[in-house]
């Protein structure tokens, strides 16, 4: 059978919280969830370095153990956490064009070579005057050495990869900072997939 | 340790979609990422996604003219929209979610930012809805045309009239997020964000007239299908080369 076109994307423009941001789904935990709660935390910023107050962030990740909740996802000697939904939405601040979430850091999950990959929380960022939405991954800096040998950022150029590394904030749930620049010399690493 | 038999996908066809960059589109000026997009293998990270499992949390709700709970009805043209969502390979994507937005009949959005366009609110129309697919990738909802609306991206600007479609999809690539049209709105020859998709590909996003789907003494019918990406082959469990 011939392959059909794709239906073209379109912004989300500025008024997509009426559909798509219900309160707290920007918290993936619930009491009792397995596994070392963070709390993730940024800015959406522009080619200008001014906030972008109408972005929405979408975030993808693992369990403690490894396990995406997914039916191409196996692997039942690593259990799904009741306690954790693996995914969740923010939408910026108006003002601030800052998102948060409460989540867990996610354990490791293996890459086609049969290697682990360095711990990550994979993002969706889309916001008025974005055309297609932009994929990011979120490593972190307390994982020097996974990151290293990590398949998917070796494929990034060397001096870009930084820009997909949190910045520790220290606290209690740790929190790791990590801003998303849309454009610029500091522009955040997108990935095709 | 091994990856499990996963289903890889195709890759995502660039030229069916918008440029970042479309400077007629204002607000993409200053968003529209300037370097290079960074191609990488498709890991578990990618190949699943929210799609599945967010079916079993999220509510149906797709009845958007009474869905304020307020006991009435939206004013407005009722119509039903439905149609299909399909892959690239015309499979059906069954059990989806699809969440949709949408102005008011007069062109009016029930959201703070729109305070603006001196149009009218309606205290029975909330402008949101969702519904998942069945096993036959079909959405249904039944909403009313929305109005078209000012805005500010150039000399007395005028979107069309248009529902903001959300859909999940089995793995992270195949998110999508678009807007439905409607069939001869003479505002789409002018809208730079209808006109940012190819020449090619953007009447997909019209949806037409279905006789068919009109209910008699009811509501007109619309009929629009999707295509997202879709899985390269299906698993095997065998090696078989
Ligand atoms: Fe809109």
């Amino acid at each position: 059978m011939a392959r059909l076109g794709e239906t073209p994307s379109q912004t989300v423009g500025p008024f997509f919280s009426i559909g798509l941001s219900g309160e707290g789904e920007n918290v993936l935990v619930s009491d009792g969830v397995a596994g070392d709660r963070i709390r993730l935390v940024g800015r959406v910023l522009d080619g200008d370095g001014r906030p972008v107050g109408d972005a929405l962030i979408e975030l993808w990740q693992a369990n403690s153990l490894g396990r995406y909740r997914h039916p191409d996802d196996a692997r039942g000697e690593l259990p799904l956490d009741p306690a954790f939904t693996g995914f969740g939405r923010a939408a910026t601040g108006f003002e601030t064009g800052e998102y948060w979430f409460e989540t867990i850091k996610p354990g490791p999950v293996p890459d086609p070579e049969g290697e682990l990959q360095a711990p990550h929380l994979n993002l969706i960022v889309q916001a008025r005057g974005t055309l297609n939405p932009l994929f990011t991954r979120v490593y972190f800096p307390d994982e020097e050495e996974a990151n290293q040998s990590d398949l998917v950022l070796a494929m990034v150029p060397k001096d870009r990869r930084e820009t997909l590394v949190a910045v520790p904030e220290g606290g209690e749930p740790a929190v790791y900072r990590f801003d998303i620049h849309l454009q610029g010399e500091g522009q955040t690493v997108f990935l095709d997939i | 340790m091994t990856e499990p038999m996963v289903r890889h996908y195709g890759p995502k066809a660039h030229t069916d979609h918008p440029p970042f960059n479309y400077p007629d589109y204002r607000s993409t000026v200053l968003r529209f990422p300037n370097k290079d997009m960074v191609s990488i293998v498709q890991t578990l990270s990618e190949t699943t996604g929210p799609g599945p499992a967010w079916t079993e949390i999220a509510e149906e709700d797709a009845d958007l003219t009474t869905n304020a709970g307020t006991g009435g009805t939206a004013l407005g043209q009722r119509i039903i929209v439905t149609g299909r969502v399909l892959d690239e390979n015309g499979e059906p994507v069954a059990n989806t979610l699809i969440e949709i937005w949408q102005a008011n009949a007069s062109g009016r959005y029930a959201h703070w930012r729109d305070e603006d366009h001196p149009a009218p609110l309606d205290p029975n129309f909330l402008g949101a809805g969702q519904c998942i697919t069945d096993g036959e990738g079909v959405y249904r909802f039944t909403t009313i045309v929305p109005g078209p609306y000012p805005w500010p991206n150039h000399r007395n600007a005028w979107r069309p009239s248009h529902i903001h479609f959300s859909i999940m999809g089995p793995a992270l690539g195949t998110r999508l997020v678009t807007q439905m049209y409607f069939e001869g709105d003479p505002l789409l020859p002018l809208d730079p964000i209808y006109n940012s998709a190819p020449p090619h590909s953007r009447e997909r996003m019209v949806a037409s007239y279905d006789h068919d789907v009109t209910e008699e003494n009811w509501a007109t019918g619309y009929r629009w299908d999707i295509v997202i990406r879709g899985p390269l082959a299906a698993p095997t469990d065998q090696e078989d080369g």
